[in-house]
């Protein structure tokens, strides 16, 4: 090989081998930002609706361009940790699920945005929205979706089982599931998300509740395994063996509980606000259409009489700032625009506004013309929220959260005994609330 | 004499130029994250953070040792591996056979069967998700209609069951891997081999046990090894199909690796198990190694 050639070869190699070390660390502080954006792609806002948010904040800053990633609520919080661990990190801005800010937090992801928040925000936005997104005192983020789960049923079933109200409490919803099932209507009158995911701890907490139950004691120690505990567990596996639950509940998400629902498959329902307005009006997703009714969340009997009138899970979410990225400035311009009271008022299909402002006299009436759904959803919000109950706030909650779900599988599965399996569960979370 | 020797040396360097850029990136995005994996699984970690705080020797390999829940998680892992490898082999065998005897339409069979083989695995869960869906599964419809069933049947709520029918996707998504490997072996087989033993008498069973076997065995202790290894790490089609589900019936050890570092922030024990996994694997290889490879029998 001549010697020309050999250097030529070498200065390319060496070129090559630059460039592509090279790539890593190119940040210019001027010019146009890209800032990247996770949010979910199920529940709330649908992507499109995201996206149309994101052009008109693009055209509003030329200067700042949003690039918008989605996944499947279960895999968003393993996806952060992963973004989280690189320097800058893949996201700049991200969807945070209520019961993740203390381990986010604690991880050191989220920015410190206390001293941007505006007195108008703190004192127009629901103050249970603070609650979400604030950790220790400090503010992480915004808070953006104010959600919860509501009762859905399907009116026509229950007319046509000679019902004209809805029920009040679970026992009355059994009574109704018994005749719907006998005049065979359908196979299996309610429908739940079971399946090994935080979706069943959703589920469970609102039917614990509404017995009187509650996830911790007084001194932050496990609860759920008391008598009220068991009892709710014991009433969901009698409610599957008795045929009124539909069996597929333990392997099934939110997706599925309202693709069974829509389908006409099931009379009564738990999930959250979007599905009203996908199973009511979009007749391309549902057969169901125009025959959903919602109403408070019924209790049982034991619940009803130490004065618990409802009971939901609260299911907020807000959005932060990484704080390892190079764009705060911009991540925090977006949220802000994501979260405004303007946009939340125009895209309030799927996700009412956080704005209490919005609920209030002359601007209800624009929340309720703003859609179809929101007119239906805005009282029913109001109703249920001030009965949404809070998942416990730890920096182990994934953990803990995993061995409950585990605990409520045993026993769905009849492998436990309920009493056996949320023992368990609670020793777990004790070990992992003292480590 | 010398100077070709210089020659030879020049050409030894050229050539370790020309792949120092490749090596320097194959060792970066590989013994990189396997050495700091390493040196991980003897730290505590901070929640959710590759910072290394506490230095804990074994102490995450002897707790997973002692725990109940990574053994049954092995047993489980082991399970999947020995049904799903088992039922390749012998479903491979037969469709490569079936393609070796040249049916008609042979070469738009053998072609049609790389598809399944095609579909990314992502895919090919949520597809075997939705074909298992108790409400609106193709299953359930397909059954039903055949009369084989009365009922729709909630196919994945039982956790032996649930974890049958993954393994049931996971065959199907295979299969045509080991069927394409036996076959490309078959191929080779000298027609004359067989042809001699049948002018001997040799029952067609005689000569697929005696002839054919032996000289398919290289080409078996390669897709053994290759799926042994891929199925012992099985995750994706059950992250998609199952989620680990029903009441961790269908949690194998990647699974939990899993969960470890990503869910629950435990970055020094997912470093831990993930070298557990390693040494599982390394093991497996060595027992089929040691068994089945005899050099004497290659052709």
């Amino acid at each position: 090989m001549r010697k020309e050639t050999k250097w030529i070869l070498i200065v390319t190699m060496l070129t090559l081998l630059v460039s592509l070390v090279g790539c890593q660390s190119q940040q210019q502080p001027t010019g146009p930002v890209t800032i990247r954006v996770f949010g979910m792609d199920q529940a709330a806002m649908t992507p499109e609706e995201m996206k149309a948010i994101a052009d008109e904040f693009m055209q509003k800053n030329p200067d700042i361009k949003v690039e918008l990633e989605f996944a499947a609520y279960d895999a968003m919080h393993d996806k952060i940790i992963t973004a989280m661990a690189s320097t800058p990190p893949s996201y700049d801005v991200f969807e945070v699920d209520d019961p993740w800010y203390a381990e986010f937090v604690k991880a050191g992801y989220l920015v410190d945005v206390s001293d941007r928040i505006t007195d108008k925000m703190k004192a127009d936005v629901f103050k249970t929205a603070w609650d979400v997104v604030t950790v220790d005192g400090k503010v992480y983020g915004l808070p953006w979706l104010l959600d919860q789960k509501y009762f859905f049923y399907n009116k026509q079933i229950l007319q046509q089982a000679g019902f004209n109200e809805p029920p009040k409490t679970w026992e009355e919803l059994i009574d109704q599931a018994k005749v719907i099932k006998e005049k065979g209507l359908v196979e299996y009158p309610i429908v739940w998300s079971w399946a090994q995911a935080e979706a069943a701890i959703c589920d469970w907490v609102t039917l614990l509740y509404g017995n009187g139950g509650t996830f911790l004691d007084k001194d932050g120690k496990p609860a759920f395994n008391n008598e009220a505990g068991v009892q709710t567990l014991t009433w969901m596996l009698q409610t599957m063996e008795d045929g009124y639950t539909n069996p597929a509940s333990i392997s099934y998400l939110e997706e599925d509980v309202r693709n069974v629902f829509s389908q006409g498959k099931a009379a009564f329902a738990l999930n959250w606000n979007y599905m009203f307005d996908l199973a009511n009006f979009n007749q391309q997703e549902s057969q169901v259409t125009g025959q959903v009714g919602v109403a408070l969340i019924p209790v049982f009997k034991k619940g009803a009489e130490m004065g618990v009138v409802s009971s939901s899970i609260n299911g907020s979410m807000g959005f932060g700032v990484a704080a390892k990225s190079p764009n705060l400035d911009a991540g925090w311009k977006f949220i802000e625009y994501l979260t405004s009271e303007d946009v939340q008022l125009r895209y309030s299909a799927h996700m009412l506004p956080m704005w209490q402002t919005l609920f209030q006299g002359d601007n209800l009436k624009k929340l309720e013309s703003a859609s179809p759904a929101a007119a239906v959803m805005a009282s029913a919000f109001s109703a249920q929220f001030p009965y949404a109950n809070v998942r416990p706030r730890a920096a182990f909650y994934p953990e803990g959260s995993k061995a409950l779900q585990l605990a409520l599988q045993l026993a769905l599965t009849k492998q436990k005994t309920p009493q056996e399996a949320l023992d368990e569960a609670a020793a777990k979370w004790l070990e992992l609330s003292q480590k | 004499m010398k100077k070709q020797e210089t020659l030879r040396q020049r050409d030894i360097r050229t050539a370790w130029m020309l792949i120092l850029p490749s090596l320097l990136i194959i060792l970066g995005i590989t013994l990189q994250p396997i050495l700091t994996t390493f040196i991980l699984s003897f730290f505590e970690t901070s929640q959710g953070q590759i910072v290394p705080t506490e230095f804990v020797g074994l102490s995450h390999y002897f707790n997973f040792i002692k725990d109940p829940i990574f053994w049954a998680t092995i047993k489980r892992t082991l399970y999947f591996t020995f049904v799903s490898v088992a039922l390749e082999l012998v479903l491979g065998l037969g469709i490569a056979q079936l393609i070796n005897s040249h049916p008609p339409g042979w070469k738009f069979l053998r072609t049609s069967l790389i598809i399944p083989w095609a579909v990314p695995t992502i895919v090919n869960g949520f597809m075997w998700r939705w074909i298992y869906n108790a409400d609106y599964g193709a299953l359930n419809g397909l059954l039903l209609q055949l009369g084989v069933i009365k009922h729709y049947v909630p196919w994945l709520i039982a956790p032996q069951r649930a974890m049958n029918l993954v393994i049931l996707a996971d065959i199907w998504h295979t299969v045509p891997f080991v069927a394409l490997i036996l076959q490309a072996a078959l191929a080779t087989i000298p027609e004359e081999l067989e042809e001699a033993a049948a002018v001997d008498g040799a029952t067609s069973w005689q000569r697929f046990v005696r002839i054919r076997l032996p000289l398919l065995r290289p080409a078996i202790l390669v897709a053994l090894v290759i799926r042994s290894v891929e199925a012992f790490r099985v995750f994706d089609i059950i992250y998609v199909t199952t989620n680990g589900g029903p009441a961790f019936g269908t949690v194998t050890i990647s699974f939990l690796t899993y969960l470890e570092t990503f869910s629950y922030g435990h970055i020094g024990n997912g470093s831990a198990l993930s070298f557990l996994i390693s040494l599982f694997t390394m093991g497996l290889a060595y027992i089929y190694i040691r068994f089945l490879y005899r050099p004497e029998v290659n052709p």
